[in-house]
Parts: structure tokens; C-alpha cells; sequence
């Protein structure tokens, strides 16, 4: 089994040469420390920032060069400011090659959930919405199941809808899985977990075939 | 050039009154007009619809505004950093209207370009879609969204000039350009005015055209809500 860490790892492995790519709150954040340094890769922060960089150091902060988290943070030489409208420009016009974002439920048919407990949380959508509609190639990053448990991977989302039917991928803490046309595809499995526990752990329908291998970390 | 300078705060929100639509720039506290917002606290102007991405924090950037019960609506993308803002909203006091980041920045720009209203993919097939027309372009489905009104749009530069030009830093420039010019009357607050000539043409960002009144504002405190750094080794 994966911790947040171990995800992020993994999911760092998709990432390529030439990428531009935006991370999501939380688990995808992590990302970016992971990457591959022997290739270019440009992170874009919705709120107007291209080529984010790391923290700044201690003093170094600067009020007016955050991202989407609302993080101080630095940019690396080639970086570029924008407006609002330029940055979902760059989202909506399918520029930005990957977005792994965090969701609470995906569905077999690439539905996700991430922006509302109705009754509980009602903090927004922020730019998911924008993101999951236009983007083409989308990981899910997050846990296999939630606190209590339950499944995130289910038949159809019990949740409000952020999108429907654009998830390609998604990898948690106990295995990688391809959203395919009929369901939920498994491509391998954290170190130690076997098919089974995935199985136990999928309300929705899960294909296995073949051999299962282990991930590569 | 024609002068776009008020002589003071005062001046620059000549005709605000109760019952306004207003639109704010910023993302998180960054790039707020923090004077005109603590003017607007001083003018205690009431049942304002306000049109700004977030809603400030409990006690700072739009989050005075509902302190003081001053905000009847708010249209945002994002409002998780506000204790009150909840409060108001689960008691049924405040009305809210969540719309995706994206919309948000591009109805502005509809009504800064002259746009009636805009496809867009984000958020279709949620609520966010619903009683709303759809339409198929090439076989992917959009929303219609319409432009905003509004009556006065409140953004933030880093310079101007007299003449209203803009050039903002980093990313406090955010959703500011997209106002400009979106509403009936666009008040720019800058950290820094300077006279015309004294910006290279090249590196405006937003020509004066979009800005009615423009002031220096008195006092900047620029607060950070989530400092993070890394410590050096």
C-alpha cells in the first residue's frame, strides 16, 4: 500500500519530456517533487503562472507570486504571467497536456466528484470544472477508499458531478487503473497488494487480465 | 491624454450606492483592491451583489464586506477560507453562486469585448448546467453563459499613469485585466502613480480606455494566506 507520497511517485512517471502540466490541491501538489530532472517539464498554476518554481526561502516570499493554493511560491527563469482568462484559455484550448487533480469519487465511465458534500462542504468548484470538461489527458490522483472505508471507485458517483465521462486514469494507494469504455481496467498493483484487496476495495466494475504486475517506483 | 485621476478615494466611488453589482479583481487576498474595499466598509453601502473569484478571509479583502452584513450575493468560484461567509450562507442570509474559474474570468471578458454570452465545455453535465442551453459544436457539448453586468468593477494594478494605462506584477494580476472595462464604471487602484509618458507603451497590459477613474492607493498590506518556504540548506 501507497502512502500520499508513494502516489505521487507513481504518477510522476507519466509525465514527459516536453509536458506542460497542471497540479491540483493536496496529492497532486506532491507531484512536481518527483519529476524526472533529466527532462523539461512546465507546471502552470490556473492563477495566471507558468513555469512555477519551488517555495521561496524564508524572507524571500513575495504577496504577489502565488499559486492556485493561495502557496507563496518562485518561478523558474522562462517563466510567464497572465491573466485569468489567458490561463482557462490554456486550460480550455487543450494546451496543457496533463492535469492530475484530486477527486472524492470517480465512476466507471470516467465521471468525477470533487467539489461538493451537499450539506457539509460548499466550498466551490474553483477551476476543476474548466479543467476535467477541456482537458485530454486526466490523472486521478487519491485514495483507493475513503475515511470511513467506502469505495471511491464506483458504479456511478453518489456525489455532484464536476464532469462527466473525462477521467483516463486513476491511481491511489493501491493500484493503477484505466478508465476504458467497459469499466475500470487494472494495470498493476501498489507493492504488497494483491487483486483480491483491489477487487474488495472497487464497488464498480473492475477488469482484471492477466497477470497483474507490480508497480515500478 | 485624457486624465483619469481622482483626487481621492472618495472621489474614485462617486455613485456607489445600496443594491449594487460590483466585481472585484484579485485570487485569494492576492491583488485585491484592499482601498476601495475599505471604503466601501466605511460607506457601509448595502444588499451588494459582488462578483469576485473568492471571498476574502474572515477578517480581510471581501470578507469585511460580509462582516459587516453588507453583501446580499455572491458569485464566486471558490469560498473555502471564510468562517462567516459559511455561516451566512447555511443560514439562508447570504445568496451564493458557485460558477467554474474559468466562466467566471471569460464572462467578465464577454462583457469587456461585447460578447452577449459564450459557449463554454466547463460544467456540463452537472448542476452547474442545469436550466441552462447546451448546444453540440463538433461533437462536444457547451454551456451558454452569459456576460456579466455590473455597475462598478473594482481591480488592483502594481503602475498606472494618469492616462489609466495598467501594468500589474505577477500574479496578482489574476482576474484584474478581465475586469476592466466589464462594468459601467471601472475604479483602478494602483501601488504606484505615475505621469503619462512614464510607462513604455510596449508593456501596457491594459490600455486606459477600460479605466474611468484610477488613484494611488494610500496603503498597501498585501497579506499572504498560505506561507510557505523552504529552508535554506
Amino acid at each position: 500500500m501507497l502512502d500520499k507520497n508513494g502516489i505521487a511517485k507513481r504518477i510522476a512517471k507519466e509525465v514527459q519530456d516536453g509536458y506542460y502540466v497542471n497540479l491540483g490541491i493536496g496529492i497532486p501538489t506532491l507531484v512536481a517533487n518527483y519529476v524526472r530532472d533529466d527532462i523539461e517539464v512546465e507546471f502552470q498554476s490556473e492563477n495566471g503562472v507558468l513555469g512555477m518554481g519551488p517555495f521561496p526561502f524564508e524572507g524571500e516570499e513575495d504577496a504577489d507570486i502565488i499559486n492556485a493554493g493561495k502557496q507563496t511560491i518562485t518561478t523558474l527563469p522562462g517563466a510567464s504571467f497572465f491573466d485569468s482568462a489567458m490561463s482557462f484559455g490554456m486550460i480550455r484550448g487543450q494546451h496543457v497536456d496533463l492535469t492530475i487533480l484530486g477527486a472524492m469519487e470517480v465512476s466507471e465511465n470516467g465521471d468525477i466528484a470533487n467539489w461538493k458534500i451537499p450539506g457539509k462542504m460548499v466550498k466551490g468548484m474553483g477551476g476543476a470544472m474548466d479543467l476535467v470538461a477541456s482537458a485530454e489527458n486526466i490523472i486521478v490522483a487519491m485514495m483507493h477508499t475513503n475515511r470511513a472505508g467506502a469505495s471511491k471507485l464506483l458504479k456511478t458517483c453518489s456525489l455532484p458531478l464536476t464532469g462527466v465521462g473525462c477521467v483516463k486514469k486513476i491511481v491511489t494507494n493501491m493500484a493503477v487503473i484505466e478508465v476504458t469504455p467497459k469499466g475500470f481496467k487494472l494495470l498493476e498493483r501498489a507493492p504488497g497488494v494483491s487483486v483480491e484487496a483491489i477487487k474488495d476495495a472497487t464497488e464498480g466494475e473492475l477488469i482484471v487480465e492477466g497477470d497483474i504486475p507490480e508497480m515500478k517506483l | 491624454m485624457i486624465n483619469k485621476k481622482v483626487a481621492n478615494i472618495t472621489e474614485a466611488l462617486e455613485g456607489v450606492s445600496d443594491n449594487m453589482t460590483f466585481m472585484f479583481g484579485g485570487f485569494g487576498l492576492s491583488g485585491i483592491p484592499e482601498n476601495a474595499i475599505a471604503h466601501l466598509v466605511k460607506r457601509n453601502v448595502k444588499g451588494l451583489t459582488c462578483i469576485s473569484n473568492n471571498a476574502g478571509v474572515d477578517d480581510f479583502g471581501l470578507g469585511l464586506l460580509l462582516h459587516q452584513k453588507q453583501i446580499k450575493k455572491m458569485v464566486s468560484s471558490y469560498v473555502g477560507e471564510n468562517d462567516e461567509f459559511e455561516r451566512q450562507m447555511l443560514s439562508g442570509e447570504l445568496d451564493v453562486e458557485l460558477i467554474p474559474q474559468g466562466t467566471l474570468a471569460e464572462r467578465c471578458r464577454a462583457a469587456q469585448a461585447g460578447f452577449p454570452a459564450i459557449y463554454t465545455p466547463a460544467g456540463y453535465g452537472t448542476e452547474v448546467a442545469e436550466g441552462k442551453e447546451t448546444r453540440e459544436f463538433n461533437g462536444k457539448m457547451y454551456v451558454l453563459e452569459h456576460a456579466f453586468k455590473a455597475d462598478f468593477a473594482f481591480v488592483k494594478a502594481w503602475k498606472g499613469d494618469t492616462a489609466g494605462n495598467l501594468i500589474f506584477k505577477g500574479t496578482a494580476r489574476n482576474f484584474n485585466p478581465v475586469m476592466c472595462g466589464a462594468a459601467k464604471i471601472t475604479v483602478a487602484e494602483v501601488e504606484e502613480l505615475v505621469p503619462v509618458g512614464a510607462l513604455d507603451p510596449n508593456q501596457i497590459h491594459v490600455p486606459g480606455i477600460f479605466v474611468q477613474r484610477i488613484f494611488e492607493g494610500e496603503k498597501y498590506e498585501k497579506r499572504i494566506e498560505q506561507l510557505t518556504v523552504r529552508q535554506k540548506a
